[in-house]
């Protein structure tokens, strides 16, 4: 900005006046900044060599990875961790929101199984907890609706309803719930006690005042974490082998590697499409923190 | 006071024998105090004289330990059949919160909604009033609070007096009998005091209920027809302002004019 010598100062907040004084602004010299222009230079050399590195080196098999990077299990496979995603993530929502109105709700008994879900289910391993639900069908065969410790009325065998998709969404979602609750939570305590108290102060009932007031503000806090947490979960998805689901990316791929003898080309064709995923995510949290943002980290300024 | 002595239709809030504890503090000690329909009752007092908390009992947004308030005659938070206290259900308890209106220190308004929207809110979500007739309802009550450039912007494009103002639209949109004012000047700039004192003049002025806490001596005496002075809990001393801030009776009402006038 050196070069420009005059610009235009109006009064703050005075709209009458948009022809502000002239003000002469200091020329000024800029400091320069050898040592910036050496380290963009070594870092562009490192860059470029690694970039060659991987490009050039055949061990990458570049011509395996273009082949296989749209090939149908592929594609079935991103598909699959995405609904996946998708379904773990709202299971963990919904779970979550219960938790936290458990948690902060009147009834003792309520919060302490709250307490108990997150303890358990955050301090146990997730890899454990896939297990557990693959092998849910063999330790019980049958689900069925019977009078307490007596008869059955009416059931069907297990595996009916809980199949590996099933099992991966409940080991990932009931998981997930725990640390989202602890997320939840923190998003509704940093709201000022006033803002409740302005709103039954005009006669709002306690649920609308949390449907109104409440979550729209937690939300704004909450989104950033969650965002987070949705991509830890799009990659926790490759975990789900455990069950044994079969038909994610990760799996997709590597079954692709096993037989073909190259794991390199089919990581990064994993690789790929997780960051393919995760970058569409980003754009979405964007424009949800915008929404949740507005009045307080989104507003417009006064006349630009 | 003989001037207490009204026929019950004339009288907009009544508080008889109010205790309040929170825990083992003993915030209000048998507060006794009557508010005439049209009456602007201010209170006065130290830091922690409970002046708030009572403020906070009338609309029940603290539950009071022992006592009655009635609003308009009708018994608050509670149903009193065959000699015991029967707690109401929190619908009841939203309803009869529509009575008062309430202004805060620190203005609480909802920062996610423009002006216009904090004001519509309690219409629109409460009152189930038709979206377009609470716009044009809050538009009024802005243009009153002399705010109807504004309504539009997000409170935190607010200065501290117009957020004040605004707040005070949000109450009086859900037309209230009663409106409470809890030192709402305290947390403004100086310069911006009396922008949120006249708005409250012209309430005085169109005849609604008050009861206002506050620190500012000289407005409680131009507005006020009734002072309260309270310490540790209980009223000490009321009156009309200008004998009780001339000529204070009681010795802890003395020590506390010669402090703040």
């Amino acid at each position: 900005m050196a070069s420009v010598t005059t610009a235009m100062v109006s009064g703050r907040d005075d709209a009458d006046r948009d022809e502000g004084p002239q003000v002469r602004l200091n020329e000024v010299v800029p400091r320069r900044h050898p040592g910036r222009w050496v380290a963009v230079a070594l870092l562009a050399i490192v860059a470029m060599q690694v970039a060659y590195g991987v490009i050039v080196n055949p061990n990458f098999h570049w011509n395996v990875f273009w082949q296989y990077l749209f090939a149908p299990t592929v594609i079935a496979g991103v598909g699959w961790t995405l609904v996946l995603t998708v379904v773990a993530m709202l299971v963990a929502i919904v779970c979550a929101g219960t938790l936290v109105l458990m948690r902060d709700s009147e009834n003792p008994i309520l919060r302490a199984v709250s307490w108990l879900w997150i303890w358990f289910f955050r301090g146990t391993p997730l890899y454990t907890q896939l297990l557990f639900w693959g092998l849910f069908a063999v330790l019980f065969p049958r689900l069925s609706i019977s009078v307490p410790f007596g008869p059955e009325i009416i059931g069907v065998p297990t595996d009916w309803v809980v199949t590996a998709g099933v099992a991966a969404i409940l080991g990932l979602g009931l998981c997930e719930s725990a640390y989202l609750a602890e997320i939840f939570r923190a998003g509704f305590r940093a709201i000022d006690r006033g803002q409740t108290e302005a709103a039954q102060a005009i006669g709002m009932s306690r649920g609308r005042i949390w449907w109104r007031i409440l979550l729209p503000q937690a939300l704004r806090t909450i989104i950033p974490p969650t965002g987070n947490e949705t991509i830890g979960m799009l990659k926790g998805t490759a975990l789900v082998l455990a069950v044994p689901f079969t038909l994610d990316l990760m799996f997709a791929t590597s079954a692709i590697a096993n037989r073909i003898y190259l794991p390199v080309p089919m990581l990064m064709v994993a690789a790929f499409w997780y960051l393919a995923i995760t970058s569409v995510m980003m754009i979405g949290q964007f424009y949800l923190e915008r929404h949740f943002g507005r009045g307080q980290d989104y507003v417009q300024t006064r006349n630009g | 006071m003989s001037r207490h002595v009204m026929a019950d239709r004339d009288v907009a809030v009544s508080l008889e024998g109010v205790h309040k504890f929170f825990g083992e503090f003993h915030a209000l000690r048998g507060v006794d105090l009557t508010i005439a329909k049209g009456e602007v009752c201010v209170a006065i007092g130290p830091s922690g004289s409970g002046k708030s908390t009572l403020l906070r009992c009338i609309n029940q947004i603290e539950q009071i330990s022992a006592g009655r308030v009635r609003i308009g005659g009708t018994l608050q938070g509670y149903d009193e059949r065959n000699g015991r206290l029967h707690e109401l259900s929190p619908r009841a308890i939203d309803r009869q919160r529509r009575l008062t209106g309430m202004v805060f220190q620190r203005f609480n308004l909802f920062p996610h909604m423009t002006a216009l929207g904090n004001v519509i809110e309690g219409p629109v979500h409460v009152k189930r009033m038709s979206k377009a007739k609470a716009r044009s309802l809050g538009r009024d009550l802005l243009a009153r609070v002399g705010l109807a450039d504004l309504a539009d912007r997000y409170p935190n494009q607010l200065s501290g007096g117009q957020q004040q103002r605004v707040a005070i639209a949000r109450a009086l949109a859900m037309e209230p009998e009663v409106m409470l004012f809890d030192e709402p000047t305290s947390a403004l700039d100086p310069e911006l005091v009396g922008e949120v004192l006249d708005v409250i003049k012209d309430l005085v002025a169109s005849g609604m209920t008050m009861m206002l806490v506050t620190h500012e001596i000289g407005f409680a005496r131009e507005v006020g027809d009734h002072l309260v002075f309270m310490d540790h809990g209980t009223i000490v001393e009321e009156g009309r302002p200008r004998q009780m801030l001339e000529a204070p009776q009681n010795v802890r009402t003395q020590a506390f004019l010669s402090k703040v006038l």
